[in-house]
């Protein structure tokens, strides 16, 4: 039930992107974002469709999956198109009232709908073939030269882990406490703004409460079992490149190489 | 002031590929006053089947009825209904957030909309009820023992004035003592405020000593209903749902197998001493 | 000297006002004295708030004592160089079993306290198989906790623990928000923990039905060990135990009812077969040739 929500996206199939290093796909979805905003010309958006379209196929995750998350962006979408198309200065095509449609503007919001649709469906991508953990290992490992400037990134990446075990349990918790209050006859949906946010004390203070117990205990038992910190630790799933990941930087080179290659060619 | 359970059925996710019956055509009517046990191990269903009881949750198929009226039937004030069925969640102690015990009692009758007279009195005679003491009233609940904060959190309850009162596993994690204080006061509650109570539990041993009623829920289904010397009987299916009889049934069986003439139908320490002292020293009556 | 010894154990919580004076003492442990021998099963009992769990604490050096010593594997729990090496030889598994998970998958959980340890990956891995195993929870490792049930998780953490290869397990009330068959379960997987691998528990609970397996019962009260025997010295006194705020199991309690009225009936009967034992040869002498042994 609410326990089986699943905290980003995650779809459990077995292929090369699945078993791909989570640092190897990080930087391989940074090269891909960049990439698209190096792209100016048709061209270069054709090798960036080619190089998307094959991380999907490889990726075994049906293609539904890869657009939901446009859902979330449609407005934005809308917005930075309708922009793009009515405001840029050029070549005039066709007049609606104080609007018009340029030449320029048509190619540019073309590009930014699909530089959009492209970053949205590269990052789905990510985040479907990699679990919510390995992603913070990657971050945890890739980021490690940061801890050079006193980022503690070991423990930042410690917070975004437990954090993912306990929000399904802290959601479970909300909807029992609200039951319970409903119960007592609480009401959280009528009234206005201020008596809404005012019938949410007898909600938050409890889910605190149960959140810094949680805290507490967790905290006693994770020194139980011996944890001081990242220093001297190692790990039970050490991240390690594999011949896969070789190639993949090798093939990032060549399309960031050919993405270059079109801005000097188009 | 009868519950009346018809058809009730409950399903996750329904039209889905996860579709899950919770509740699987429960029928069942309690009467005012009765006292019934609720029994059946973890997801069997019984706590859905209690949040159906005071409209929390909404059937997918079947009815409600309080007093004969379907609760999810046009413009029935659920408000109202749950502050007539009581419902006192497992750990209720997490529910509570005021500054001080007395204001929490208070929050559910002021949701009511009463007067602030009644309000107080009603809290006054909730907490009285429970039994804890007037010196802690102002105290914040969060500093009370845990036996102390269950109480304050079912009075929280009773001062919505129900005429029934579920509770789901008050005894959970409670010491032996605090455990047979609070399904005393329950007892008491049933006795002096002529309520009915459901109370909910894993433990056979309470059910038998408090209930008149045992209903007994596995994967959905209400597998038996009946007085619980009746339902013991069937303590051997009891074991194929995980669950277990009494231990002083098993002892009452294993002796009858054996021949001794013991009644199969006792269910608690004091029945079975009485029946086994009756047998072995038949002129000594009176125990 | 046992596994765990402690003399003169003294621990008080103190509560002090913002200047930092003492505004409360609350004595939790008073003058405890206990020697617990290697590979035994010692139950602890108590009522809430009898000091079980804060003894619990004393013993892997969340606490350390405010008098007195504690001793584990003959280390002293208040030097702080050792407590590292007190943590890996004396775990602990606690009462809610969603607080103490750590991983998102229970493999990865189980591994925590060797990650912790600096052990290689390699034998992370063997150390993994093997406690996984030796609780059963195998078919589950690449399980998210939040879909196992109760007794289930309880198991992970002590699978958790045993993956630091302990001496001793020391368990806080493992059982307290279990239903019955997630008790029986766990109750199962630490005596055979204790039998099998020969670990030394320390099992804390105010279930009486958990204990008549131990070698050793110790019943605290009021922050001082009260009684301390076999289960069946312990049960045999029924009158006590319930001065304690505690129980008896039933079997036990109609055993010692019936003792009460006349009826020959040993003390301390623990079991539906050692009573029935006594039983029937009366109910055979009463009724001739109905009643068979």
């Amino acid at each position: 039930m609410i326990r089986d929500i699943t905290l980003g996206q995650y779809y459990p199939v077995d292929s090369v992107l699945h078993r791909m290093d989570p640092r190897t796909k990080l930087f391989g979805t940074m090269v891909f974002i960049i990439s698209l905003f190096l792209a100016d010309s048709v061209g270069a958006y054709v090798i960036a469709t080619v190089f998307l379209a094959a991380a999907i196929q490889m990726s075994k995750v049906p293609f539904k999956f890869m657009v939901r998350g446009l859902k979330a962006i449609m407005f934005l979408l809308l917005i930075s198109v309708s922009f793009n198309l009515f405001l840029t200065d050029g070549q005039v095509l066709a007049r609606l009232g104080f609007l018009k449609i340029t030449r320029e503007g048509l190619r540019m919001s073309c590009f930014m709908g699909v530089r959009l649709v492209y970053l949205v469906v590269g990052s789905s991508v990510m985040t479907l073939t990699t679990t919510p953990n390995q992603l913070t290992d990657g971050l945890e490992k890739s980021l490690g030269f940061l801890k050079a400037v006193k980022v503690p990134v070991h423990e930042i990446s410690m917070m975004m882990s437990i954090a993912l075990r306990f929000i399904p349990i802290l959601v479970e918790e909300t909807d029992k406490i609200m039951k319970a209050q409903m119960a007592r006859g609480a009401d959280f949906e009528s009234g206005n703004l201020i008596q809404k946010a005012k019938s949410m004390v007898p909600l938050l203070v409890p889910l605190f409460i149960s959140a810094f117990r949680r805290a507490t205990d967790l905290a006693m038992a994770m020194e139980a079992r011996c944890y001081r910190g990242g220093e001297g630790r190692t790990r039970m799933k050490p991240l390690h490149y594999a011949g896969r990941d070789y190639r993949a930087y090798g093939i990032y080179g060549l399309y960031m190489a050919a993405i270059i290659g079109t801005r000097i060619i188009f | 002031m009868s519950i009346k359970a018809e058809h009730l059925t409950y399903v996750y996710g329904q039209g889905t590929a996860f579709e899950q019956y919770a509740l699987r055509d429960v029928n069942f009517e309690i009467p005012h006053g009765q006292f019934v046990g609720l029994i059946g191990h973890t997801g069997s269903g019984k706590s859905t089947l209690i949040q159906h009881l005071n409209g929390l949750m909404k059937p997918t198929g079947g009815t409600v009825c309080y007093d004969g009226t379907d609760i999810h039937g046009e413009g029935y004030n659920l408000k109202e209904l749950r502050s007539k069925v009581g419902l006192v969640f497992q750990y209720p102690e997490h529910q509570l957030f005021e500054i001080d015990v007395f204001s929490d009692v208070c929050f559910g009758p002021r949701n009511l909309g009463l007067e602030k007279d009644e309000v107080e009195e009603r809290a006054k005679a909730a907490l009285e009820q429970v039994g804890l003491e007037e010196k802690y009233w102002k105290q914040s609940p969060f500093e009370l023992s845990g036996g102390q904060k269950r109480r304050v959190a079912i009075a929280g309850v009773l001062a919505m004035n129900p005429k029934v009162l579920i509770l789901d596993e008050p005894t959970a994690g409670l010491d032996p003592k605090g455990r047979d204080e609070i399904l005393d006061e329950i007892s008491q509650l049933h006795d002096d405020r002529k309520m009915s109570i459901i109370l909910v539990s894993h433990s056979m041993e309470d059910v038998a000593r408090y209930a008149d009623r045992l209903m007994v829920m596995n994967h959905g289904e209400k597998a038996f209903d009946g007085p619980p010397r009746e339902v013991f009987g069937h303590y051997r299916e009891l074991e194929s749902m995980g669950l277990a009889a009494p231990q002083v049934t098993y002892i009452v069986h294993g002796l009858r197998e054996h021949g001794v003439p013991l009644d199969s139908s006792i269910t608690t320490v004091e029945e079975a001493r009485d029946a086994i002292v009756n047998l072995l020293k038949p002129g000594k009556d009176g125990i | 000297m046992g596994i765990i010894r402690t003399s003169r154990l003294i621990f008080d919580y103190i509560r002090r006002d913002e200047e930092e004076n003492v505004e409360e003492v609350n004595r939790a442990i008073d003058n405890l004295n206990v020697d617990i021998e290697k590979g035994s099963f010692v139950a602890v009992l108590g009522h809430n708030g009898s000091g079980k769990s804060t003894f619990a604490k004393q013993l892997n050096g969340i606490l350390t004592p405010t008098e007195g010593t504690v001793w584990v594997s003959g280390m002293d729990t208040s030097d702080e160089n050792s407590i590292w090496e007190i943590r890996k030889r004396a775990g602990m598994v606690f009462q809610n079993p969603d607080n103490q998970i750590i991983g998102n998958v229970v493999e990865e959980d189980v591994g925590f306290g060797p990650e912790n340890m600096g052990v290689p990956p390699e034998d992370i891995w063997r150390r993994v198989d093997e406690s996984l195993k030796a609780v059963g929870m195998t078919a589950y490792r690449y399980k998210s906790p939040n879909k196992l049930s109760g007794g289930q998780k309880q198991r992970v953490a002590i699978a958790g623990v045993m993956a630091m290869r302990p001496e001793c397990i020391v368990l806080d009330e493992p059982t307290a928000m279990l239903d019955p068959n997630g008790r029986k379960e766990v109750i199962k997987t630490v005596r055979e923990l204790n039998r099998r691998e020969g670990i030394t528990v320390l099992l804390i609970t105010h279930y009486m039905e958990e204990v008549i397996f131990a070698d050793r019962v110790i019943v605290m009260d009021d922050g001082r060990l009260v009684m301390d025997g076999t289960p069946r010295e312990i049960f045999s006194r029924v009158e006590e135990l319930k001065s304690y705020r505690l129980d008896v199991p039933q079997v036990t309690e109609l055993a010692h009812e019936l003792k009460q009225t006349g009826i020959p009936v040993p003390a301390g009967i623990l079991t539906k077969e050692e009573l029935m034992k006594c039983l029937l040869p009366l109910f055979a002498e009463r009724f001739p040739g109905k009643v068979t042994e």
